[in-house]
């Protein structure tokens, strides 16, 4: 399974979230190939990814895309981010 | 290497921020105090917060500010301004505290750093910690331990 950590330039907030994305699903047993992208990327036609994680502010820009959108307010928050995951894999 | 991205002049207290902008502003300015950036990564940031919105205020009460690898960026570091009063940016996660600057010179040579960033943020009770401790020299130590 694809997932995409998503933010404004691909670089910085987007390497967090995958970061702690990596750390959960490793916890949960889940394998999963987690990469972290800008918007553009995730809006692509191209997009391979079941789900995408990204910061609340930018979900209005991509809610037309195939894949199921996770909104995760608290980048830090480990608990936020299983139980997103968690629910979205149920 | 937390320790390397955090310069000598990185981590500061701002008592005159009044607004979000001006406490990005100062944030990267920690940044180009330490030679890690020149004045011109300051206008791609403050674009990027133009063009998506406060989407780097990435938790409660805090912020990381950054643009694309590239311009303006001479080498990977981070920064840290704490804010005695803290602002509002239009983001759920308001009012910010911290802000943290970051700045990358190429789209990988960082992905080692910002995990080891994101391991200290997420661990238990570190989050509170941070934003509660006003000394900075115990600010450094948590974030470079």
């Amino acid at each position: 399974m694809k997932i995409y950590a998503v933010c404004g330039a691909g670089i910085g907030t987007s390497v967090l979230l995958k970061s702690n994305a990596d750390r959960v699903l490793a916890a949960m047993g889940v394998e999963a190939e987690v990469q972290a992208v800008s918007i553009a990327d995730a809006i692509s036609a191209e997009s391979l990814a079941q789900i995408v994680l990204i910061t609340p502010e930018l979900q209005e820009q991509i809610k037309d895309i195939r894949s199921e959108v996770i909104p995760i307010d608290n980048i830090f928050n480990l608990e936020e981010i299983e139980q997103k995951l968690t629910a979205a894999l149920s | 290497m937390l320790a390397q991205a955090f310069g000598p002049n990185s981590i500061a207290h701002h008592l005159e921020v009044t607004d979000w902008e001006g406490a990005i502003s100062s944030a990267v300015a920690l940044l180009e105090a330490d030679l890690r950036v020149t004045y011109e990564y300051l206008a791609e940031v403050l674009a990027m917060n133009q063009k998506l919105g406060p989407y780097f205020v990435v938790a409660p009460g805090i912020a990381i500010a950054h643009a694309a690898p590239g311009v303006g960026v001479l080498e990977t570091g981070m920064a840290l301004l704490r804010l005695e009063e803290p602002v509002v940016s239009g983001s759920n996660n308001d009012p910010v505290r911290l802000v943290f600057a970051f700045c990358a010179v190429d789209s990988d040579s960082h992905i080692e750093l910002l995990a080891s960033f994101a391991q200290v943020m997420s661990a238990e009770g570190n989050m509170n910690r941070l934003l509660n401790e006003p000394d900075l020299t115990i600010i450094r130590n948590l974030l470079t331990a």
